[in-house]
């Protein structure tokens, strides 16, 4: 073994390659499978795209780093599903690029954080956390109460995403600026028609910062906050749907 | 194959550089870190928009890994390169570019976390251009570093490269294809990656746990080979061991990813063997410990008189433990606790601190006299200082984040005697109130001993009372 | 056993033999890897393979077996062991939880054990869940009302605050309780000041006229009753206590409600937590002190 080491030991281009090897297998057997879809993403009905003003919303929470401090994951064990609800699916975050499972709760879990509180908490909450929770270590983000949400471009970060496998239509490209304007509630009952043909029943049309006339990134961010954790339909999940056997042919 | 050989003009120019960038970035890093520990004992202390918690912890751990633990890397790979294939660097300009290169990497990277262009991955948060110019770098890193290799005057390639080049390789592996993203236009900030969900969740962490694998641990393993035996001045442990758990480290590490995502929506085939992996990686990971201090039989001695070769060390004693400790983190029931918690950043500082920034102090302090061509450090008294106020701040910093951690955890899984939670989220908060003041202050005396550095290696270089001759 | 061998010595300290490489002074001892190590390498290795065999561990070619893996000799999953650990809490709680399921609610409150163990569920669900609003000791902040008082906008008893758990105030939910005061914007600055004046009245017994009174019957009675004692039913606040909820207590913030009316949205918690913790924290927040 000894002699065969010096082989390597004595060249450098050997070496390299046996690094690569070395590094590639284990990687390859984690990874490649997982591609895999109908083994890894649960079949649940209800996910969809996120709007193009969730989607500016989940760009705010990235750039603020949000997800150093808050996961998007229950785990399966029982104080978590008691306290957060039921446990994330892998489908639940198919269209999250990147995903958003976080690594630290310095902040509570807010995976199914949509709907638990009302919009008008959370602009008080995003401006100033410690009005409301005294205890709070979170920073307050008042200047997102003055800021316009960025949705110039917001067509081209569906269009992007698109690229990415995420199944954005050409139409919702096409129509992402209304959409987001529609949405924090800046459009007519057409406007809203369209909007639910494209993205189906299950969206919030408010003005989650309560201003008229402006969409600012607390409407985004709320309106991203407000949809996590509500767009599968979990009811009746069962878990055994995930067991594949060959059928005898 | 002797001394008697004639020792060719090496660059240490290039060294030179790379160790004042290291010592520059240490002092960075290790403020953002103070500043964000601070902020979470104070939530008063953020600022927005540009200096809130979430903006500076990526500039933390990018200042500490990258800047401080890269630019360490660079100078100690080009040094111990040259020297154990006996040739000089292959390529000098290149070399150059490098380190230009890699300082506008940092930069630009670090600009981008206070104005909110992220990728927000951890680790990997710089956007694509930042992404696209480090790649150009690194692949000249890797042209340099081989190249220099096949022209060496040695006839064997020293375990110290082995793990240098592994580091180099693999990083440009795991960074190519965790990388991968489409900007949203070619003159936008923004990109979205290719991966996503799940899939995003597995590379990701796969990319995560080998750049603590191959930056912190396998670089780091390179630069422990040359300077504890150096410094020791006694011959490797064992041979034989260097080549077992060098292969079989790189190998088992690659495999141990998913264990930062147990419990989770990953298949649960996919966690399992991030945890069996994770628990044979322990051996390997110990099997540079023991080579490391074995090194030291017949020179024990020297560690009263030489605070150097302590630093180095105390090091391998914390690489030892925080190798233990991760095995025991990826059981999945521990993991059921840990994750998530304090325990988690516990856990990281011993290894950064303990291993990765003290393995560093000591090869800083043996090579500033050498590059400067000094006869000994301006004082090793200081560096006796820095050694012990910073170890006292690592135990201050990972005990309180221990207790925190395991706190935090117990009292989010507590049922009361009826079967109620007894604890609601906001209560753990404001438990670990007590111990973020207490690792703050560790980040204070750590902090303090890098500053007694600085100032050390300052007087080293500029007392030039006594020229040296340049030996080794 | 190695090639170049031309250099190589025996260590003086050790006695052990050198490889007989060199670089740049360093030299390597020929030690073998200490038995202990090599021993504990084999261990984890065949623990590993123990545990392969036990739990789901290797992806498969075909994607059988569960999400596309091994599945292991005692069938394990993570969502198995979750329901596993979850009877263990749920026995905890079963006998008192059949007891409180069973009995109404009346019965539950002149039953000293249920009553306990409906207040220890109720608070533990109010921690992680309602206060964020109506803050840690319920006492609520502007805009979120106090649940410790007397002054309820939608009935202070066992039964309306279990609705408003369970439905929400101005929520998507079909079954919520909503109403709005209308904005009376564009009436005569005389009139809205004079209205002001006559309700600050009835809690502080200040002047009025008559015509702030007439007004105020005209406008605001429907919704504010006789002397605004209010209406639970439509959640119109009592204005005769001068416990406000939105506004200042003072007749510029009396006016801006008429002009401006303020509304809260309290969530609905039907489907987010289960029955029997809905009517625990109905029950837990009567208790508080305010309960009708
Ligand atoms: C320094 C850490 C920190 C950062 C950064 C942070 N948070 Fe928080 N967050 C907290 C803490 C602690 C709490 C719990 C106390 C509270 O409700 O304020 C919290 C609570 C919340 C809640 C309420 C969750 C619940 O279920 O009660 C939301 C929503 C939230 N944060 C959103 C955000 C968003 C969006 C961002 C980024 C723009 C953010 N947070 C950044 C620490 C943080
Ligand atoms: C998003 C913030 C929010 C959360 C979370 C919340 N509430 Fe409320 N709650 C309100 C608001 C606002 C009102 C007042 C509605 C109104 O103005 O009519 C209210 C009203 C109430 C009332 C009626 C008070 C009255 O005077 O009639 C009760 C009872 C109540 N909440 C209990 C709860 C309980 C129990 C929970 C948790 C399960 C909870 N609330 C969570 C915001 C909240
Ligand atoms: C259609 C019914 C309706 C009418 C008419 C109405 N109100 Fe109201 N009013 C309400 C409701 C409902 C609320 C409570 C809003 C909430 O719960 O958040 C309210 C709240 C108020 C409050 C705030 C109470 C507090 O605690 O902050 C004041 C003051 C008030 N009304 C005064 C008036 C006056 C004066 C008029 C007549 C000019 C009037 N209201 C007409 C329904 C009505
Ligand atoms: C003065 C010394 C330091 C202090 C006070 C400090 C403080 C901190 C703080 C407060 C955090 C955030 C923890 C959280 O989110 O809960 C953090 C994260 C981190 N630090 Fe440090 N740090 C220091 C030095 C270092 C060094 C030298 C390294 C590496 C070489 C390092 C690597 C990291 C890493 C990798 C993380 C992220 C951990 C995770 O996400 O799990 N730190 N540090
Ligand atoms: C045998 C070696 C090791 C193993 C098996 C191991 C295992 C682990 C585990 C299980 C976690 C927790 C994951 C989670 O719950 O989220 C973790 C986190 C971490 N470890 Fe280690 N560890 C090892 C060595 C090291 C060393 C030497 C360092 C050096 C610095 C290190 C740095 C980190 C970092 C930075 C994290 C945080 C990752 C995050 O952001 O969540 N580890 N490790
Ligand atoms: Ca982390
Ligand atoms: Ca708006
Ligand atoms: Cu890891």
């Amino acid at each position: 073994m000894l002699n065969k080491h010096s082989k390597i030991e004595k060249n450098s281009i050997l070496m390299l390659v046996c690094v690569v090897i070395a590094i590639s297998v284990g990687g390859l057997i984690e990874i490649v499978p997982l591609f895999r879809v109908e083994t890894t993403i649960e079949p649940i009905k209800g996910i969809r795209p996120y709007t193009p003003l969730e989607l500016a919303g989940q760009d705010i929470y990235i750039r603020e780093g949000c997800y150093g401090c808050h996961s998007q994951q229950i785990r399966p064990l029982r104080d978590e599903v008691e306290r957060y609800g039921h446990y994330s699916l892998a489908a639940e975050s198919m269209y999250d690029h990147p995903f958003q499972w976080g690594s630290k709760r310095t902040g509570p879990d807010l995976a199914r954080v949509g709907g638990k509180y009302s919009d008008d908490w959370h602009v008080g909450h995003m401006i100033n956390p410690q009005e409301f929770v005294p205890e709070s270590i979170m920073p307050s983000y008042s200047a997102m109460e003055s800021r316009d949400a960025n949705l110039v471009d917001i067509g081209a970060h569906l269009a992007t995403l698109k690229l990415v496998g995420v199944p954005y239509t050409d139409s919702m490209i096409e129509n992402a600026y209304d959409d987001a304007m529609t949405q924090a509630q800046e459009g007519n009952s057409e406007s809203e028609s369209a909007l639910f043909e494209r993205y189906g029943k299950n969206i919030n049309i408010r003005n989650f910062d309560g201003k008229k006339g402006v969409v600012s990134e607390l409407d985004a961010i709320i309106a991203y906050l407000q949809v996590l954790g509500t767009m599968a339909n979990l009811k009746d999940y069962d878990p055994d749907i995930l067991i594949k056997e060959t059928s005898p042919e | 194959m002797n001394k008697s050989l004639a020792v060719p003009e090496y660059n240490d120019e290039i060294v030179k550089k790379f160790t004042v960038a290291s010592v520059f970035w240490a002092i960075i890093g290790f403020c953002a870190g103070l500043y964000i520990a601070l902020q979470m004992a104070f939530p008063g202390l953020n600022f927005e928009p540009y200096f809130t918690f979430g903006r500076l912890r990526p500039l933390h751990t990018s200042a500490v890994i990258f800047a401080f633990g890269g630019n360490v890397l660079f100078a100690t790979s080009y040094f111990v390169v040259q020297r154990t294939c006996r040739t000089r660097i292959w390529g000098s300009r290149l070399a150059n570019f490098t380190f230009w290169g890699y300082q506008v990497f940092i930069v630009m990277a670090a600009l981008g976390y206070v104005f909110g262009v992220t990728q927000g991955k951890e680790y990997a948060e710089p956007e694509w251009y930042a992404d696209l110019w480090l790649t150009i770098v690194w692949v000249v890193y890797l042209i340099v570093y081989l190249m220099t290799l096949t022209k060496r005057e040695e006839p064997h390639i020293y375990v110290a490269n082995w793990f240098f080049l592994a580091f180099i390789v693999t990083v440009a592996v795991l960074h190519l294809v965790n990388g991968i993203s489409v900007p949203v236009s070619l003159t936008s900030f923004k990109s979205y990656p290719l991966w996503g969900g799940v899939q995003n969740a597995m590379i990701q962490w796969w990319y995560g746990h080998n750049a603590v694998g191959f930056f912190l641990t396998a670089g780091f393993l390179g630069i422990m080979y040359y300077f504890v035996p150096k410094r020791a001045n006694r011959p490797v442990y064992s041979y034989r061991l260097s080549i077992l758990h060098f292969w079989s480290l790189i190998f088992i590490y690659i495999w141990a990813g998913p264990h930062h995502l147990h419990y989770t929506a990953l298949p649960d085939w996919a966690q399992t063997l991030g945890m069996t992996f994770s628990i044979i990686l322990w051996m390997p990971s110990w099997g540079g410990m023991i080579n490391g201090l074995m090194t030291l039989s017949g020179a024990w001695h020297k560690l009263r008189e030489d605070p150097v070769l302590k630093f180095m060390i105390v090091s391998l004693a914390f690489y030892g433990m925080s190798t233990f400790e991760g095995p025991v983190m990826a059981i999945k029931e521990v993991n059921a606790l840990s994750h998530y918690t304090d325990w988690t950043i516990g856990h990281v500082h011993s290894g950064a601190l303990g291993w990765v920034a003290f393995i560093s102090f000591g090869a800083i302090y043996h090579l500033v006299p050498k590059l400067w061509k000094r006869k000994e450090l301006y004082s090793l008294k200081l560096v006796n200082a820095h050694l012990w106020i910073a170890t006292i701040g690592i135990v201050f910093y990972i005990s309180a984040m221990w207790i925190a951690g395991v706190m935090q955890g117990l009292m989010w899984r507590s049922y009361d005697s009826l079967g109620y939670l007894e604890y609601s989220f906001v209560e753990t908060v404001m438990a670990m109130h007590p111990y973020y003041i207490i690792r703050a202050l560790g980040g204070v005396l750590f902090l303090i001993g890098a500053l007694i550095m600085v100032y050390n290696l300052w007087k080293t270089v500029a007392t030039n009372d006594d020229k040296a001759q340049f030996v080794s | 056993m190695i090639q170049d061998d031309k250099d190589k010595h025996i260590d003086e300290f050790s006695g052990i033999e050198t490889t007989g490489h060199e670089w740049d002074g360093i030299k390597e001892l020929n030690n073998p890897s200490p038995r202990w190590w090599v021993w504990l390498f084999i261990v984890t290795i065949v623990w590993a393979i123990g545990y392969w065999y036990v739990y789901p561990a290797w992806p498969t070619f075909s994607g059988d077996g569960f999400r596309g893996g091994t599945q292991g000799r005692i069938n394990w999953t993570q969502y198995k062991q979750l329901e596993e650990s979850q009877n263990e809490i749920l026995s905890r709680r079963a006998e008192n939880l059949e007891q409180f399921q069973k009995n109404s609610i009346e019965d539950v409150m002149k039953h000293p054990q249920l009553f306990a163990f409906a207040v220890a569920g109720g608070k533990s669900a109010f921690k992680e869940n309602c206060a964020g609003c109506h803050g840690s000791g319920a006492a609520g902040a502007r805009g979120y009302p106090n649940l410790n008082d007397d002054d309820w906008l939608w009935g202070g008893s066992i039964e309306n605050i279990y609705l408003t758990i369970k439905y929400g105030i101005r929520t998507d939910n079909p079954k919520t309780r909503a109403s709005t005061m209308p904005s009376f914007k564009g009436m005569q600055e005389e009139d809205l000041k004079q209205i002001a004046a006559y309700v600050m009245s009835l809690s502080k017994g200040w002047r009025y006229t008559a015509e702030g009174k007439t007004k105020y019957e005209q406008m605001c009675l429907f919704c504010h009753g006789q002397d605004g004692v209010g209406n639970p039913s439509l959640g119109a606040a009592n204005i005769s206590d001068s416990i406000w909820l939105h506004v200042e207590d003072s007749n510029p913030g009396i006016v801006s409600q008429i002009e401006n009316p303020k509304h809260g949205v309290m969530p609905a918690w039907e489907g987010r937590l289960d029955d029997a913790t809905i009517k625990q924290l109905a029950i837990y927040v009567h208790s508080l002190g305010g309960g009708e």
